[in-house]
């Protein structure tokens, strides 16, 4: 995993965010207050601009930049939780480069500022099912795309949809959708960090 | 969507611009923020607020000597995040430390917290409290707990009092302890909202549809039916809000009505005189009403009835203390 990887995978990101920016929206919308995509792709727009001009020569300092334009840039929930991951990878980064050690360091950061269980319905849950994956060499699209699917029937007991109860069932949940978009564009520019 | 905008992307700067133009002898916009401050400088703990914008006059209209330090604006129903509420902080910081009014949404939470643990690595003293008034769902099945609604405005305005006659940051935040269980609110959606840079309404109601308990958001209620009277929507608001205090004759009260951002002010009059009909038959002294538009959910139809508990004589005075402000 080289500089120039992390940066394409970034890139990638940004690119499927802004692909998927309504249909991010109208998951919100379901059960949210309907910004995600909107509010994401501010995040994104700012974190390709910051990577650009500051041109960060390491991984560790290149997650750096990417947490604070997503922390000041994004709001609502989804800034903190982005930010917050990509810090605790931004400090993971500079003692151990290995992907599986970085994600799981993003997703208990993730944690440790939103106080999210398992299975409560939010991005923690795709980020612990990729870190977990990635551990044991078998993250696939489908690991990802399960992640995502499961979310469906869970009923909602953190985050704002959690204020829908039992109506949240049936719907995806918007931030792990966008965590996806991250981890295929992970799966798609680090190969070689997968087998 | 028919609106008065320009461009969706730039409706906060030109909001904040529009506001601060026209009201120039109270407020001031901090330049390269979102963050409207009080043109008043007194060495005083600094009071300051904010959360997703789409609930004007909330907050900035709020925002002046006996009320708010400084208001931050985030984008529509969106918290503001940390690095602006960090330059709120510090603007309004007097050397007294700050003290911050959260609403009880997770994104607000986490950035004002953020925001507060990067102040206190500047040295600066910062407090806060969680209003959480909103009474439509239970905490009991809802982790989050209750929301932040209507009933924050009270907040800002007793705390804003108090410490413009002098209070410490320990003594506003004992004084946000004591009032904040007192403050309660449950309100009624005739339509939902419709984000300028979403551009559809995020929920729709048929045209005799309502519902009861839809937070500032759009979020959902706890029930939908068909269109009552005002009387019957009273009766049942103030059922809901006597289930959670348990009405004694002789107690006192203050009330705010609210409208949600497309209710005209002669239908929440008749609203209220339906509500004054109601707790003055079981014997509730009002000392203190206010009606209009305090929290909104931008165009949203419906209204919200927040009642404060006034435990304390104190209190009533810091409601009907004297500010300057845009809209309060």
């Amino acid at each position: 995993m080289n500089v120039q990887e992390v940066l394409n995978w970034l890139n990638d990101f940004a690119t499927l965010i802004t692909d998927n920016k309504d249909y991010l929206s109208d998951l919100d919308t379901s059960i949210g207050d309907g910004d995600h995509g909107n509010n994401m792709l501010r995040g994104v727009i700012a974190m390709q601009q910051q990577l650009t001009e500051k041109q960060p020569t390491t991984i560790g300092d290149i997650f750096k930049v990417t947490a604070m334009a997503l922390m000041s840039n994004v709001g609502g929930a989804s800034g903190p939780l982005y930010g917050s991951a990509f810090m605790a990878m931004s400090k993971k980064a500079n003692e151990s480069e290995v992907l599986a050690d970085l994600i799981l360091a993003g997703a208990n950061g993730i944690q440790a500022r939103g106080k999210a269980e398992l299975n409560e319905k939010t991005m923690i849950d795709i980020w612990f099912a990729v870190a977990n994956a990635l551990q044991v060499k078998q993250l696939t699209q489908r690991v990802i795309d399960d992640a995502i699917a499961a979310t469906k029937n869970l009923q909602a007991t953190k985050g704002r949809a959690s204020y829908l109860g039992e109506r949240s069932i049936g719907h995806l949940d918007p931030g792990t959708v966008s965590s996806g978009y991250l981890f295929t564009a992970m799966m798609n520019n680090l190969q070689g960090e997968l087998a | 969507m028919k609106k008065l905008i320009n461009n969706p992307a730039h409706i906060i700067d030109e909001m904040i611009n529009g506001l601060t133009k026209s009201y120039a002898h109270l407020v001031k916009r901090i330049e390269n923020t979102t963050i409207v401050i009080s043109i008043e400088n007194a060495a005083k703990v600094g009071l300051i607020s904010g959360g997703g914008s789409g609930h004007e006059p909330a907050h900035a209209g709020f925002v002046g000597q006996g009320m708010l330090t400084a208001a931050v604006c985030g984008q529509v129903f969106t918290s503001p995040t940390p690095d602006q509420i960090l330059i709120a902080i510090r603007a309004a910081n007097k050397g007294h430390g700050v003290f911050m009014v959260v609403k009880n949404y997770s994104g607000d939470i986490m950035n004002f917290e953020m925001a507060k643990d990067l102040a206190e690595m500047d040295g600066i003293d910062v407090e806060y409290c969680i209003v959480a008034d909103d009474i439509a769902v239970e905490n009991s099945t809802y982790t989050q707990g209750r929301r932040g609604v209507a009933g924050t405005v009270l907040v800002h305005k007793i705390l804003g009092a108090a410490i413009d006659q002098g209070a410490t940051l320990a003594e506003v935040k004992s004084l946000s302890d004591a009032i904040l269980p007192h403050i309660k609110t449950i309100g009624v959606a005739f339509s939902g909202a419709t984000v300028p840079e979403v551009g559809k309404p995020g929920f729709v109601l048929a045209d005799d549809e309502i519902e009861y308990g839809v937070g500032i958001h759009g979020e959902p209620g706890y029930r939908r039916e068909k269109l009552q009277s005002s009387a019957d929507l009273a009766k049942e608001l103030v059922n809901k809000l006597n289930n959670e205090f348990n009405f004694q004759s002789g107690d006192n009260y203050a009330l705010l009505i609210n409208g949600l951002g497309s209710t005209p002010l002669m239908e929440q009059y008749v609203f209220a005189n339906d509500v004054f009909k109601l707790l003055t038959n079981v014997g509730i002294n009002i000392h203190f009403s206010k009606i209009g538009n305090y929290m909104t959910a931008i165009d949203m139809a419906g209204v919200s009835l927040t009642l404060m508990k006034l435990d304390n004589q104190k209190w009533t005075e810091y409601l009907n203390y004297g500010v300057k402000t845009v809209a309060w």
